[in-house]
């Protein structure tokens, strides 16, 4: 029975259904993968217009950022992962240029210096390494044998070690651990020998001491008390933490209901729109809001995975399974914080905070995994 | 080979990384667990206390002060009102900014160092973090505008409206009203649990007068009202409320008209004037002259302001009517005549020669009468009527003399000497009026036949108050009966009753003696008040006159010596009672450093008397103010008031009364001085 046959005897719906498929795949379109996409965007519109406040505008600018984010995401699916892999130096060696411009050039703005202002486009250079890393980091490790040898992992410590020195350096601690963790991903996935895993745990156990007394900031050690026992300074550091676990816990099971919730409402919880705007979620739709969205983010990382386990080369793999993992690390990092599970580190949680750049960028990162998961059909299906 | 083994790589890497996402996605399934478990707990598991906490952020319950009770006059017209007065509270978040905030107000509106260190202590003792504190009370209407324009900037500033008390008559009543002010910390310490609970939403608290003495009754009920506020505590709705009880209204006996009118009548001179309603003990004036405004302390006073009232030389905050006492003199010979006549040491006409002094038993030391120093003699034939009219003190030494001071001393309480009145308002003093036990517990001393010379005519030991003069003569006045002087006429609705303190017994014809003897001292040929209270009398009136030494006032370098001079001559008193029929207002008059009671005391009684019995009577074509005297709006109502008359006269001129010459003739005529003091 030829194609051409078996779509005849469809009945005229699936056959419609399948058009768009079909387009979908020409444009390498990953169709699931979009569909998740545009519910996350819809849940995140419609959070934030309660979070902000019923401010029509603030939505209207991030429903056109995510317009942006989204041309971003159809163009850079149609870059052939090859291209990627070997551009990966020179996005590299420029995204390190990049931070070190904000180094002495950059702006400050709410004490940190990460900003770099072009003309009249600004931008944070650091988005441009959250994509940058896992590239560098796949197409090195590609290219020779896996798992990696101990000299090549070095080498690879010190790629992930420059730019985030850079990042700790603005001082931004949440992007530094992203841009790291999304290079680690790519080793952990490499098969990086499990001596290896156990030996780099025990030195960062080892080393917590250290880093706490000489290389956090006076902000960061208070974050972590904060976390630890926010009542102890409930009207400064600790403000933050009680009112977003006072606004989830009073969600309860099924929340106050979309708008209904006054901690946002009344400005009792800070920063509602950006980090904490789950907090506002599990406010006005409870627990089981909280777990519909997790649904949709774990059917996004599956999704990523599955591209990632498909992909037929090494660097498709490795780059789709980083990209994947640091979407989740996000999501956890960002509802571990807001509910006082995780020190308060400045990670907006993925597609609902408000944000320009970091949804662009991530919105890049889905069109990396479209790229690897459309060429992989490519291969598999040839061409009629 | 080489192929083979290349393509074997791909196998084993592919097998590899599909374990290691296997493994991380077991990894990423705990840490979800981890966190479906955390949200779990906070959600259902907490959910109790979390709601609580968000009900409690949320709904705050708001007291809704109640509106202090008016006070009207006898004829309705308003002395203490509420008007809204505008707070600027700043909610401070972070240090920087506020200094922002705070720099950018001082470009719109002024706000003085005092201000700001009041704001900077407050900010201190606030309870919660974003708690609004108040930086600028009585805006004005422009600094609202310019607050209005700018708000946009103005992050974290409000402006809260608050009714606060106002004196439309500024100083005038400022002895009898008193004043609100805010409620002080030493006031919260002493407050008891219920009262925490009243003031909750109320800023003010009545400190002095009628607004400290009818607190209560003024204050009114606290409502509540449970809110939604923000995290900044702005109020964003209301959710239910109990609406507060407005304080009762308080009418007083108090005239507008006459307390202008006794104003006026001092001319700007220090010194008091009381005038009781006769029939119910109502005070219907009250005047301790220099004033102060008490709206300066509604909202606070600024220390320049009490400065200079507390440093004034003509001390504006002390009262003189209810505070001030000095030896009442000859005002209190008809007390002291009644007392003889009641314990049968006189009579009507028994008479004694006054040879113009008079000496102890068995003592060589000469009390001179004033008549000795003016004539060079005495009173001659000197009876009661006599000696009241003429102020004899021959006649009164002798008459005390032989009663001796226990009786005296026990007659003088029936008029409320010594004792407080009782009056409505607090800080009343209550004078001396001495005993035997008195000098002992007071001085520790027995009492000697000199001490009662001296009492027999109101010196020496004897302390009184103007406003217990006013009682005395109101008590005269009343033939015996007694009333609780009161400001308070009605609360609310409810009549304030008249108190009788007591109701003497005594011989009609003796009261008829004293009221003959003081209608001689206005009305008589020799009487000492005749030249500056009969002329054009349109009633008949009894009074008194009297003078009162002055203590001497401790040197000070703030007071050059002219001042201390004039200010140690003697004060001028005037006790007086009309019509003498039947009797309807009593007045007490006190003129500091005037010397001249009937010259210069007087005078003030007659325009209050007239002013009382025959409406508005300023007889003048014209009221000129005398130099000094600034009460603008007094000057404009008593030249409205005589220009009305006028009108009125001229369009009916049958109903124009007895043609008045001036109701204070120039001192010209008659007798200069009069009372002598005693020479010891």
């Amino acid at each position: 029975m030829s194609r051409q046959d078996f779509l005849r005897r469809m009945p005229e719906a699936a056959r419609a259904f399948s058009r768009p498929t079909r387009l979908a795949e020409r444009f390498h379109i990953d169709f699931f993968l979009l569909l998740l996409l545009l519910a996350l965007t819809t849940i995140g519109l419609t959070v934030l217009y309660s979070a902000s406040g019923h401010n029509l505008p603030s939505v209207e600018k991030q429903a056109s950022f995510f317009m942006i984010a989204y041309a971003t995401m159809f163009v850079v699916a149609q870059i052939p992962v090859d291209f990627m892999r070997r551009m990966a130096p020179f996005a590299y060696v420029g995204g390190v240029l990049l931070l070190l411009a904000v180094t002495i050039f950059g702006d400050i703005s709410m004490g940190a210096q990460r900003w770099l202002q072009i003309g009249s486009f600004r931008f944070q250079p650091s988005e441009i390494m959250k994509l940058a890393m896992p590239i560098t980091i796949a197409a090195f490790l590609s290219a020779g044998h896996l798992p990696p040898r101990f000299s090549r992992v070095l080498a690879v410590l010190v790629l992930i070690g420059i730019p985030t020195a850079l990042i700790i350096e603005q001082p931004d601690l949440g992007t530094s651990i992203l841009v790291a963790t999304s290079g680690i991903m790519v080793l952990f996935f490499s098969g990086l020998l499990w001596r290896y895993i156990a030996a780099a745990v025990a030195v960062f156990g080892a080393s917590l001491w250290p880093i706490w007394h000489y290389m956090l900031h006076d902000y960061q050690r208070q974050r972590v008390l904060t976390m630890l026992d926010p009542t102890q300074d409930p009207l400064g550091t600790g403000w933050n933490i009680i009112q977003s676990k006072t606004a989830i816990g009073s969600g309860g099971l099924s929340g106050k209901g979309w708008m209904e919730g006054t901690q946002s409402r009344l400005d009792f919880l800070p920063e509602g729109h950006t980090d904490f705007i789950i907090a506002v979620m599990s406010e006005e739709f409870g627990l089981l809001g909280v777990i519909f969205l997790l649904t949709v983010y774990a059917l996004v990382i599956i999704r990523g995975l599955t591209i990632a386990v498909k992909s037929q080369n090494t660097f498709g793999r490795l780059l789709a399974a980083s990209v994947s993992s640091t979407f989740f690390v996000y999501v956890f990092v960002n509802m571990g914080m807001v509910s006082g599970m995780l020190p308060v580190v400045g990670v907006p949680l993925p597609l609902i905070s408000q944000g320009g750049t970091a949804i662009v960028a991530l919105f890049a990162g889905f069109g990396i995994l479209m790229a690897i998961s459309t060429e992989q059909k490519r291969v598999m299906t040839p061409q009629p | 080979m080489q192929e083979a083994q290349h393509f074997k790589d791909h196998q084993r890497e592919a097998k590899l990384f599909r374990n290691r996402v296997l493994v991380m996605a077991t990894f990423m399934l705990a840490l979800v667990s981890t966190l479906i478990y955390r949200y779990y707990d906070l959600q259902i598991v907490n959910y109790e206390e979390y709601a609580t906490q968000s009900e409690r952020n949320r709904v705050h319950v708001q007291p809704v002060p109640p509106t202090r009770g008016l006070i009207f006059d006898r004829n309705n017209e308003l002395l203490a009102d509420n008007k809204a007065s505008f707070t600027l509270s700043v909610v401070s978040g972070d240090a920087e900014e506020l200094n922002n905030t705070i720099e950018l107000l001082k470009t719109l509106i002024e706000i003085t160092p005092s201000d700001l260190g009041k704001f900077y202590k407050a900010q201190k003792q606030r309870r919660h973090k974003l708690d609004p504190v108040p930086l600028r009370y009585r805006l004005t209407e422009d600094e609202i505008a310019r607050l209005a324009v700018n708000q946009h900037l103005l992050e974290g500033v409000e402006v809260n409206a608050e009714l606060v008390r106002n004196y439309p008559h500024a100083d005038m009543f400022a002895h009898v009203i008193g004043y609100t002010g805010r409620i002080s910390e030493k006031d919260m310490d002493s407050f008891t649990p219920e009262q925490l609970q009243r003031y909750s939403g109320t800023h003010a608290i009545g400190k002095s007068g009628i607004e400290s003495s009818y607190e209560d009754i003024l204050l009114g009920e606290v409502g509540s009202q449970n809110v939604e506020t923000n995290a900044r505590g702005r109020v964003m709705r209301v959710l239910d409320r109990i609406d507060p009880k407005q304080g009762s209204d308080l009418h007083l006996h108090l005239d507008t008209r006459l307390q202008e009118t006794a104003v006026a009548a001092m001319q700007g001179r220090r010194g008091a004037v009381v005038a009781i309603d006769v029939k119910t003990g109502g005070v219907l004036a009250a005047v301790s002259n220099p004033g102060f405004d008490p709206n300066l302390f509604v909202t606070g006073i600024s220390y320049r302001d009490y400065k200079n009232l507390n440093d004034d030389i003509d001390t504006p905050l002390f009262n003189r009517f209810l505070q001030a006492q000095y030896p009442p003199g000859s005002t209190i010979k008809p007390v002291i005549g009644l007392a003889g006549l009641h314990y049968g040491f006189t009579d009507v006409d028994r008479a004694i020669s006054d040879p113009g002094f008079f000496t102890l038993p068995g003592s060589s030391r000469i009390y001179r009468d004033w008549s000795l120093a003016k004539t060079g003699g005495g009173h001659g034939r000197v009876n009661l009527k006599v000696g009241i009219s003429q102020s004899c003190d021959t006649y009164f030494w002798d008459l005390g003399t032989r009663m001796g001071i226990d009786k005296m001393s026990e007659f003088g309480a029936h008029f409320g000497l010594g004792q407080l009145t009782g009056i409505d308002v607090p800080s009343e003093r209550k004078g001396i009026w001495p005993s035997r036990e008195w000098k002992r517990a007071a001085k520790g001393q027995a009492w000697y036949p000199g001490d009662t010379v001296n009492m027999s005519i109101g010196q020496g030991f004897v302390l009184a108050t103007p406003l217990q003069l006013a009682v005395v003569a109101s008590t005269i006045a009343n033939r015996g009966v007694r009333y609780k002087p009161q400001f308070v006429q009605r609360i609310g609705d409810k009549i304030h009753e008249p108190i009788i303190e007591e109701t003497m017994e005594m011989k009609p014809e003796y009261w008829d003696a004293i009221f003959d003897g003081m209608a001689e001292v206005v009305h008589g040929p020799r009487g000492t008040a005749r030249a500056y209270m009969s002329p054009g009398a349109e009633y008949r009136m009894a009074g008194k006159s009297g003078t009162a030494q002055v203590v001497a006032i401790a040197q000070n370098a703030k007071y050059n010596s002219a001042m201390l001079q004039e200010r140690h001559r003697d004060h001028a008193l005037f006790i007086a009672f009309a019509p003498l029929e039947d009797p309807k207002i009593a007045v007490a008059v006190m003129v500091e450093n005037a010397e001249g009671g009937s010259s210069k005391a007087a005078p003030v009684a007659r325009w209050m008397m007239d002013a009382y019995l025959l409406g508005y009577s300023l007889d003048a074509d014209e009221f000129v103010p005398p130099l000094g005297f600034h009460h603008a709006a007094i000057i404009k109502r008593l030249n409205n008031y005589i220009a009305a008359r006028n009108a009125a006269r001229e369009g009916k001129p049958a109903v124009e009364p007895v043609k008045n010459t001036e109701p204070v003739p120039p001192a010209s005529a008659g007798i200069d001085a009069e009372e002598g003091v005693t020479d010891e």
